[in-house]
């Protein structure tokens, strides 16, 4: 098992497999389909200042290979969340990374201040990227100046390390990255949804009621590993990458792309057991791959050499 | 408890204009605790579609482990679905159904529309086997859309609509209700939400259960895609989990 056993900032993982905020509430829904102690890790809902109650429906879309979503961050609020949520994931054996929400930059650092003295939150994963929501969210998530402030001002406050999740809703991402390296963070985690559109074949509507949406899911795989890739070059924060994992082949590339973790979304609704089917399997394709731990693979894509020993 | 499992597809037919009668059996059937519930599936093993489609049980035998969805083939889910032999990915049962145990009164009126009358049909049964009499409305968009009129014959009364006077009365089924002075002493209903609306409105004065539908995403109350209104504290209800059958009263009509 020590293959798969890694070490990041505020983060002791058995292995590094957690599934991605949103896709996977509060692990209430999924612990009826086995051990969420089996998990490397959990990253939990968007948690606000307040309750939130989301959007009209219909909030989400089907796309080739893939789904558009937009909920609008609902969630029972920081109160409930503190209270409630959390000391129930206590009793897993499971770090969690706790995604962090708001419209305001204090709201922000008051979810961020609480939050962080949780017990079994190892770290925050600050939300700058929610596309699906009128105020704050993506807004933080496109200016590099924006993001540095509102990353130091959590940072400032946080009793745990920061992870900052990035859009791939902008023109430079590496620039976005290293805006936020600055302001402090200790991590990254991308990439946040694309923002997509459906239309009704009949009545030329978007068929979600936000008319917007975030694409996720197979579809965004290219786009989240080119963007991991290049990301990886330019800093050494460690990554945990998301956007269309749905199997251990998927986890493989995305190490090699130069990500440290790998968290899923989108699949745990196709497959409720992915996340520990994805576990089991590792071992048995790092034998295949014959290396002795997961991050044996870091980064092979573009270090230089690397590959060409792999391929002997 | 949920299952996730390949199910054996027994029969697949087309039962009238675009919909389709799959029979399927495995252990998962076991699991199943009231109609009403549905089913999560994989229609193929590619990644599009992507999601599974939710679909509601229409009848169940536990001593041959086998059960019966009625769907309609029109999206590219269940088209995918309807060609479909061999076995197939279920997820389920999900959801909470109709309530058929402790019912008060003699009568109850079962009322569907379109695709929402298959799981009226086990409740029927269901309802039926606790000694009630039960009555049908049925509501289609045409004769060829029309399914299962004799099986609930079987049952009780049934009252056919269609909206194009093709085939029985022409109109709603709350016409019909009105119609043939239609009485009883709870009513379940499943259908378009204007459908559920009109019935809840013209039933005011009996208890009843209604089972709404929602595009969802997993189908097991964590995405939190598939949220309806609700009177209440709480204001959204998840149709996957808290659903997909509410009382009457508890949905907010936008």
């Amino acid at each position: 098992m020590d293959k798969l056993r890694i070490s990041l900032p505020g983060l002791e993982l058995k292995n590094p497999i957690m599934p991605a905020s949103g896709c996977f509430g509060f692990g209430r829904e999924y612990c009826q389909f086995y051990d969420l102690s089996l998990l490397g890790s959990i990253m939990v809902k968007a948690t606000t200042l307040e309750q939130r109650l989301g959007n009209p429906v219909p909030r989400v879309a089907e796309t080739s290979s893939g789904m558009l979503n937009a909920i609008g961050l609902q969630n029972p609020g920081l109160e409930k969340v503190m209270n409630t949520e959390l000391p129930w994931l206590a009793g897993y054996d499971l770090p969690v990374i706790a995604n962090v929400a708001g419209s305001m930059v204090e709201d922000y650092v008051e979810v961020a201040k609480n939050i962080s003295r949780a017990g079994n939150v190892h770290a925050l994963e600050l939300n700058i990227s929610c596309p699906n929501v009128k105020e704050g969210g993506i807004a933080f998530g496109t200016d590099p100046e924006v993001a540095r402030e509102l990353t130091a001002k959590v940072k400032a406050v946080s009793e745990v390390p920061v992870y900052v999740k990035l859009s791939p809703n902008v023109a430079d991402i590496k620039t976005m990255a290293l805006a936020v390296e600055k302001g402090g963070a200790d991590g990254l985690t991308m990439i946040n949804t694309l923002v997509g559109m459906r239309l009704d074949h009949r009545t030329g509507k978007p068929v979600i009621a936000n008319k917007t949406g975030g694409l996720s899911g197979p579809a965004i795989k290219p786009v989240a590993l080119r963007m991991v890739y290049e990301v990886s070059q330019v800093t050494d924060l460690p990554i945990i990458a998301m956007g269309g994992i749905s199997s251990a082949w998927d986890v493989i590339d995305f190490i090699s792309a130069g990500a440290s973790a790998a968290a899923v979304g989108t699949a745990n609704f196709v497959n409720p057991f992915v996340c520990k089917e994805i576990i089991d399997e590792l071992p048995a394709i790092l034998d295949e791959l014959e290396v002795e731990h997961i991050h044996d693979l870091k980064g092979r894509s573009w270090k230089v050499g690397e590959t060409a020993d792999y391929r002997a | 408890m949920i299952k996730v499992e390949k199910m054996k597809i027994l029969s697949q037919k087309i039962i009238a204009e675009n919909i389709y009668e799959i029979e399927l059996q495995g252990p998962l059937v076991n699991e199943i605790s009231m109609p009403g519930q549905f089913v999560h599936i994989k229609v193929n093993k590619a990644n599009d579609p992507l999601l599974r489609r939710p679909i509601s049980i229409s009848s169940y035998d536990k001593k041959r482990q086998t059960m019966t969805l009625i769907y309609r083939a029109t999206g590219a889910g269940t088209i995918e679905l309807a060609q479909q032999t061999g076995e197939i990915n279920v997820m389920g049962p999900l959801g909470s159904g109709f309530p058929v145990e402790d019912v008060k009164g003699e009568t109850a009126v079962l009322i569907g529309g379109g695709i929402g009358v298959p799981p009226l049909y086990e409740c029927s049964k269901q309802l039926k086997a606790r000694g009630k009499k039960v009555i049908h409305i049925l509501g289609f968009e045409s004769a060829e859309a029309v399914f299962y009129e004799d099986k609930f014959k079987e049952l009780g009364p049934v009252y056919i609509t269609t909206a194009d006077g093709s085939y029985g009365t022409k109109g709603f089924v709350t016409d019909a209700a009105v119609q043939f002075n239609i009485k009883a002493d709870i009513f379940y209903a499943c259908g378009p939400v204007p459908m559920l609306n009109a019935v809840e409105k013209l039933f005011e004065s009996i208890p009843g259960y209604i089972s709404m539908e929602q595009r969802m995403g997993c189908g097991i109350g964590a995405c939190l895609a598939c949220v309806c209104a609700v009177n209440g504290p709480e204001l959204y209800k998840k149709v996957c989990t808290d659903g997909p059958v509410f009382a009457k009263g508890e949905l907010v009509y936008g």
